[in-house]
């Protein structure tokens, strides 16, 4: 069984003062970071992959990985399948290595730039462990490459391994041979394919048998380099029976061309084991007509390699001027779990098409999709989800629950549900509504004292409550605000 | 305290109020009857600053300033409250944390500090115990599968929480049966006190047997046709709106064959 089902934008209401108007959300995360740079020219060709695998200092093999990418990248085709339109990237005008100059390689979180710590300190991370009582544990990357990570040495004890990418390749190789483009394969997709070709960093988790991590271990990624790619790679290992709740942010500054970030994160927990893993995104969305903004098309898959494992993925997006993603689970081990909670929120001209794919395999494995898409100003946000149930997966599960807010009326929500069942003991469920915030709520609201703004970001966060609730403490409250924030202006 | 004076409004071009006046003192109870499509709720939209409402002449004073020259959070802010005849609901926001935004920003409007958690659970549970609420209903998404006793009585709650100078009740009472009206009158009886008002508009005379009126008007057509005390209520239980009704169009066909003859 295969379905598609499109559903038009529908206006909303007429009445023109009201509830029509566009915007004027500030990005306030747009600065630039004076600092110099290590970069690697324009362009892509075979000698660049070289030049950024000799940067870090890689072994062979993975340079052989990253050409072998290369090779098959070359034949593959831009996918033109999702819901969004712009402008043909051009992949030779973009530069694929750029790295903060720091004087001397830090040694400690003490030695790094204090331009750099500047840099995170106003976007309210702090790099410094002692004055953290948050309790997560901050890898920070900025453009290529990693600049720190906190808390390292606590996590250690345990025998939980957090570090940068680059830094596993060096020091746990046997590591990253196993599981590297094990549940992303390198052929997987055009961007995907990029991303493993030119990859300059990212995060390593591995947390070994038994663990329970203690701390929400996070990633902070940040663009500031000019006409830079980020393509970062992110692999998470839980082993048997251990815990991880692990959370990404992301910001750029703003500039008027439009900036590529291509990255692919893989998942994979073993028998008993949990991940968690929450997203906030807020790349820069480019300004109220359009112009710049990040073009994010990110491969995220996890695995439930296990018996009784589970992956959980939270998506909070609000940024990007293009979202192109799919955080995806495949249920392999039996009685797994895999689940998809998002808030996407798009507004001015922002495009999103994003959803999840949840393949069943074992037997009795279960999953839940809950996606809230806010379309606000001109924008055009898709839910695009497929819920594959395998032949052996007997007594397979699945809830999927897609809800559309629209703000006024001249943007668009789409769904695409794509369902695949081969095995008749499966359940699968799909419910989905289009809604708007009326004239009728926002008067009530008035009438009780709030202006329109606080009426709409109450109005918002009640719709979204569901997956806000799935988020960390620590960064509910941070993603609330940023709901209101990236709205605001979209109701007059 | 609220002093209309000669009020026209209309929506979509259509001129639905012609001409209201009507003049409201602090510890008054006014209620405003009329028959269907004679123009309450619309004079209770335009008093709280419905935006689809067009207001065609004359002026509202409350409380020495010119409601219509603001906008509708600060005739709330002002101390105005309506209590609707069709409560929305909002799917997902718990009613608490919708009242707290609200007591808070009428106190922002005025000057004063936001409440802090404790003080506001303080103030609600003693709003609670007055109105005879029960938690559970607070803490369910706003009106979202409330039925119609418990929108209404929410309402009443959220003006207990408000404490509003001047409330305008549209149709409270409808779609109640006699016990959810017998609940929620005792809620605005309590709420009374010489220095508010209530407008109450009702196409009943059964709510006024519970809240009881000083001033009675009957509105027909867009006009207060008739004003007296609490006794018209009853002269229009037993006679119906078509006394009213007979009167006013016998005048008016008088008047238009007094002009056709000139």
């Amino acid at each position: 069984m295969k379905t598609e089902i499109e559903k038009p934008a529908r206006p909303i209401h007429d009445s023109e003062d009201y509830l029509e108007q566009a915007i004027q959300a500030e990005y306030k995360y747009g600065f630039v970071t004076d600092i110099e740079a290590d970069e690697a020219p324009k362009g892509l060709n075979e000698n660049i992959i070289r030049f950024i695998s000799a940067k870090k200092n890689e072994p062979a093999w993975m340079l052989e990985w990253r050409l072998k990418a290369f090779a098959h990248w070359q034949k593959m085709k831009e996918p033109n399948w999702a819901n969004i339109k712009y402008d043909p990237i051009d992949y030779q005008d973009i530069k694929y290595y750029s790295a903060p100059k720091q004087k001397i390689k830090p040694g400690s979180l003490d030695e790094i730039d204090p331009e750099l710590r500047k840099t995170f300190e106003k976007l309210g991370i702090s790099l410094d462990e002692q004055k953290r009582l948050t309790g997560v544990a901050v890898d920070a990357v900025v453009d290529s490459v990693s600049i720190g990570t906190t808390f390292k040495a606590q996590l250690g004890e345990l025998g939980i391994i957090f570090c940068s990418i680059s830094e596993a390749i060096q020091e746990h190789p046997e590591l990253i041979k196993e599981y590297l483009s094990t549940v992303v394969p390198i052929t997987d997709n055009y961007f995907s394919a990029l991303n493993a070709a030119v990859f300059t960093d990212g995060s390593f988790v591995y947390i070994p048998k038994g663990v329970r991590c203690p701390m929400e271990l996070s990633t902070y990624f940040r663009i500031n380099a000019e006409n830079t790619g980020q393509f970062e790679r992110t692999l998470i290992i839980a082993d048997e029976g251990s815990y991880v709740s692990y959370l990404e942010g992301c910001t750029a500054p703003m500039r008027d061309e439009n900036q590529l970030h291509a990255a692919v994160v893989e998942l994979v927990a073993m028998k008993d084991a949990e991940i968690k893993y929450s997203t906030v995104q807020n790349w820069y969305p480019g300004d109220k007509n359009g112009v710049g903004g990040i073009y994010n098309f990110v491969t995220k898959r996890g695995i439930c390699k296990g018996d009784n494992s589970k992956i959980s993925w939270t998506q909070v997006e609000t940024g990007s001027s293009i979202t192109w993603k799919y955080p995806s689970v495949i249920l392999k081990g039996d009685n797994s779990v895999g689940e998809f909670y998002s808030v996407a929120v798009t507004n001015n001209y922002q495009q999103a098409d994003t959803g999840t794919k949840m393949m069943h395999l074992g037997k009795n494995t279960k999953s839940r999709i809950v996606s809230k898409g806010i379309s606000a100003g001109f924008s055009n946000n898709s839910y695009r989800g497929l819920v594959q149930v395998n032949k052996n997966a007997s007594n397979a599960r699945n809830f999927s629950q897609c809800d559309s807010l629209l703000l006024g009326d001249k943007c668009g929500a789409h769904t695409f549900p794509y369902i695949e069942v081969k095995n008749s003991s499966s359940m699968v469920e799909h419910e989905a509504t289009t809604s708007k915030i009326g004239e009728d709520q926002l008067f009530y609201c008035n009438q009780r004292g709030m202006d329109t703004e606080t009426a709409v970001a109450l109005i918002i966060n009640g719709f979204a409550k569901e997956v806000m609730n799935q988020l960390p403490m620590e960064f509910a409250v941070e993603a609330q605000k940023l709901l209101a924030i990236s709205l605001e202006g979209s109701v007059g | 305290m609220l002093k209309i004076d000669n009020l026209q409004a209309g929506i979509e071009g259509r001129k639905i109020l012609k001409g209201i006046s009507l003049d409201i003192k602090p510890g008054e109870v006014h209620a405003i009857m009329g028959p269907n499509g004679s123009g309450k709720s619309t004079l209770a939209s335009v008093l709280a600053g419905r935006k689809d409402y067009e207001v065609l002449g004359g002026s509202v004073e409350f409380l020495g300033k010119d409601l219509l020259d603001l906008e509708p959070e600060e005739r709330a802010g002002e101390g105005l409250f309506l209590g609707f005849q069709y409560p929305v609901e909002i799917p997902g926001l718990s009613t608490t944390n919708f009242i707290k935004t609200a007591v808070n920003e009428v106190r922002k409007y005025r000057g004063e500090e936001p409440l802090d958690a404790v003080k506001f659970l303080k103030l609600m549970k003693e709003k609670m115990a007055l109105m005879n609420i029960d938690q559970s209903l607070l803490s369910r998404s706003l009106n979202e599968g409330f039925s119609g006793g418990e929108k209404k009585r929410n309402e009443i709650f959220q003006m207990a929480m408000l404490e509003p100078k001047l409330a305008i009740l549209d149709e409270t009472d409808s779609g109640l049966d006699i016990d959810a009206i017998r609940v929620v009158s005792n809620g605005v009886n309590k709420l009374r006190n010489k220095d508010n008002a209530v407008l109450l508009i009702t196409h009943y005379q059964r709510l006024l047997d519970y809240i009881v009126p000083d001033f009675v008007h009957v509105l027909y057509k867009g006009r207060i046709v008739k004003s007296g005390p609490k006794e018209l209520a009853y002269e229009l239980e037993e006679k119906g709106y078509d006394f009213i009704k007979n009167e006013i169009d016998a005048a008016e066909l008088a008047d238009q064959v007094a002009e056709i003859n000139k």
